[in-house]
């Protein structure tokens, strides 16, 4: 093992990272299969007694209890029903849908998950790197300029997303109807490759995704500017510029020695702004995860909510493990082995 | 009192301060002096404009919004401290141990909080808010708090690390003071402005996790805080019907809340990180 990783540092790094990667998937199925069971009594039975309040056939009840029984395997010692939920986790099986039954709880999943994925993952991105330039810019220029910039990305990433996002909508979608109010797309439409479909789609995108952007990039300029101003105040910085190196060259430097921090900060950012994307997504009606999510509780569908927090986690995960490649590849310290994971 | 007067020097503290202070008020003197209805009363109907009596309208159940709005910033408030008191307690309790008892236990620890850190806060706290069943506000806020704490841990455990290698930890370590005089004496105080923002940070969380939650529908029950009113204004198509008073009111105070926390942090960050002055 030891010969395996001598000279070869970004391996070490690799595996390490993959390792705690492993450790966190684990730890989050275990949360995912252990929390619903602190619901006191016969989960199903509780569930399946909220859903008779509604007029619910009992022959209907009576097989929607087996089935839950049977998914759940309630009647089987605690460490085998991990092991059951966990093989079926494994298999893409996450049970069977209350409130959509007997539709299997991945299958819908897999039609919203798209949406959200299209929608978060270029709305992030962007939001990371405008704000970045933004702070970047703010710290270099100083005074009056920073003094704008600062304050004013204090208050974007105070507004919370679905506070901006219910503003939003209602000026450019009620109040001036600019902009659809909700969904993915027209009713007209349906989900295909075309340009009607597509510029339909495009238009019901624009909302949701510049509320994710305009957020983002407070935060993100908030963090850069730290760093950046931390940056201008070392030796380095102070020595160049004595030495009289031109400033579009130390603003290169400083650049590039403070993004090292913001590109970890974009791999938390994923895990930590999908909850108010999620509500984003809840407020436009959006037809993404967010949205199913929003009617599983309010349906008190568990399965179908346990399957989308196990789906949030798993790609959280991914992004956080892709994000922390890249950094592999960009900071020299780990080329050259100084520095190791965690 | 040297601190506040040192605190009183940033601009940036005072007006957060001073906007946290007249939410407070707003918050805690204003059921007892600017409303006589109780928050669960009907006074109209659905989404009645603002009028003389109503000076926020009505929301979807026909209730007076501009005391459902004292009441909820209350409850936000109620929540956002139980929580922020939880986190910053076992944050900081798990980061000095960890800083300053090294090796195997460090280790353990800090692998603990990395490893919960990953996975995305929103997922243990549905899961969490759909165990316990009737929850309250405080419930709400001890659930938001056992989760949100590896942040403050974590940044705890760097501080205790430095303090560790201080001379006079080293004084009194040769003095034979045991560890956990140790950790109260000698590193805690020396990181109080430090754990004061991170207590800030968390309470800010925490409000907007309380919002998050209850706009999802895992709110608290039989009370009314900010996020549920944003919950039902969602629910009953306000903002649809361009009952504009259902939903402004709320959003903005969870948002000049949450900006005024954060202004107070970033004013005490300028006052105790000097690095992060400008030189020029």
């Amino acid at each position: 093992m030891v010969r395996l990783f001598r000279n070869r540092p970004y391996l070490l790094y690799l595996t390490r990272k993959a390792f705690w990667y492993l450790v966190a998937f684990v730890a989050a199925v275990a949360l995912n299969f252990f929390l619903p069971r602190l619901i006191p009594g016969n989960p199903v039975s509780v569930i399946v007694g909220q859903m008779s309040a509604g007029a619910v056939e009992s022959a209907t009840l009576e097989r929607l209890y087996a089935t839950f029984m049977r998914d759940f395997g309630l009647d089987r010692p605690l460490p085998v029903q991990f092991w059951t939920y966990l093989t079926g986790v494994l298999q893409g099986d996450l049970g069977t849908s209350f409130m959509l039954y007997p539709a299997k709880v991945w299958d819908v999943i897999r039609q919203a998950l798209p949406w959200t994925v299209a929608l978060q993952v270029p709305a992030i991105l962007v939001g990371w790197i405008l704000g970045n330039v933004l702070g970047a810019l703010a710290a270099y220029k100083g005074g009056a300029f920073d003094r704008v910039a600062f304050t004013g990305s204090l208050m974007l990433s105070s507004i919370p997303y679905f506070c901006l996002a219910i503003i939003f909508m209602y000026l450019f979608a009620v109040h001036w109807p600019l902009f659809p109010a909700s969904g993915g797309y027209s009713s007209g439409y349906f989900p295909e490759w075309s340009w009607g479909f597509f510029l339909d789609a495009l238009h019901h995108y624009a909302l949701p995704f510049l509320t994710l952007v305009l957020v983002a990039i407070g935060g993100q300029a908030i963090g850069m500017r730290e760093m950046a101003i931390y940056e201008l105040n070392t030796d380095y910085v102070n020595y160049a510029r004595k030495l009289g190196v031109r400033d579009r060259r130390v603003v290169r430097y400083v650049f590039r020695n403070a993004m090292l921090p913001q590109i970890t900060g974009l791999a938390i950012s994923f895990g930590t702004l999908i909850g108010g994307a999620l509500v984003t997504e809840a407020v436009f009606s959006y037809p993404g995860l967010g949205s199913l999510l929003f009617t599983a509780i309010r349906q008190v569908d568990y399965p179908m909510i346990q399957g989308i927090t196990l789906i949030i986690t798993l790609t959280v995960l991914l992004a956080n493990f892709l994000v922390d490649i890249a950094y592999g590849f960009i900071d020299p310290r780990i080329r050259a082995g100084q520095a190791g994971g965690r | 009192m040297e601190i506040i007067r040192i605190l009183l020097r940033s601009k940036r503290f005072v007006l957060g301060f001073g906007i946290l202070a007249a939410v407070l008020a707003f918050a805690l003197l204003g059921p007892r002096f600017l409303t006589d209805v109780a928050p669960f009363q009907r006074v109209g109907g659905l989404y009645d404009a603002p009028s003389r009596d109503t000076p926020l309208g009505t929301d979807n159940f026909g209730r007076d919004v501009f005391t459902q709005l004292m009441f909820g910033t209350r409850t936000s408030l109620h929540i956002g401290l139980v929580a922020g008191f939880v986190a910053t307690l076992i944050g900081v309790t798990i980061g000095t141990l960890a800083g300053y008892v090294s090796g195997m236990v460090e280790e353990a620890l800090m692998g603990f909080t990395n490893v919960l850190i990953t996975i995305p806060p929103i997922v243990v706290l549905i899961l969490l808010s759909v165990a316990v069943d009737a929850r309250t506000a405080t419930t709400m806020g001890v659930i938001i708090g056992v989760t949100a704490w590896p942040w403050t841990a974590r940044a705890v455990r760097a501080q205790t690390s430095s303090l560790r290698t201080r001379e006079h930890v080293d004084i009194a370590r040769i003095s034979g003071v045991g560890s956990l005089e140790m950790m109260l004496v000698e590193i805690l105080p020396y990181m109080f402005s430090y754990i004061f923002m991170a207590f800030i940070l968390q309470l800010t969380g925490a409000i907007l996790a309380e919002a998050t939650l209850s706009m999802l529908g895992l709110g608290p029950f039989q009370t009314v805080s900010l996020g549920t009113m944003l919950h039902w204004s969602l629910m009953w198509e306000s903002v649809r019907i361009g009952a504009w008073w259902a939903f402004v009111p709320a959003t903005v105070f969870l948002s000049i809340t949450t900006f005024s926390l954060i202004l107070m942090n970033a004013g005490m960050d300028e006052i105790f990180n000097p690095t992060l002055r400008h030189t020029r």
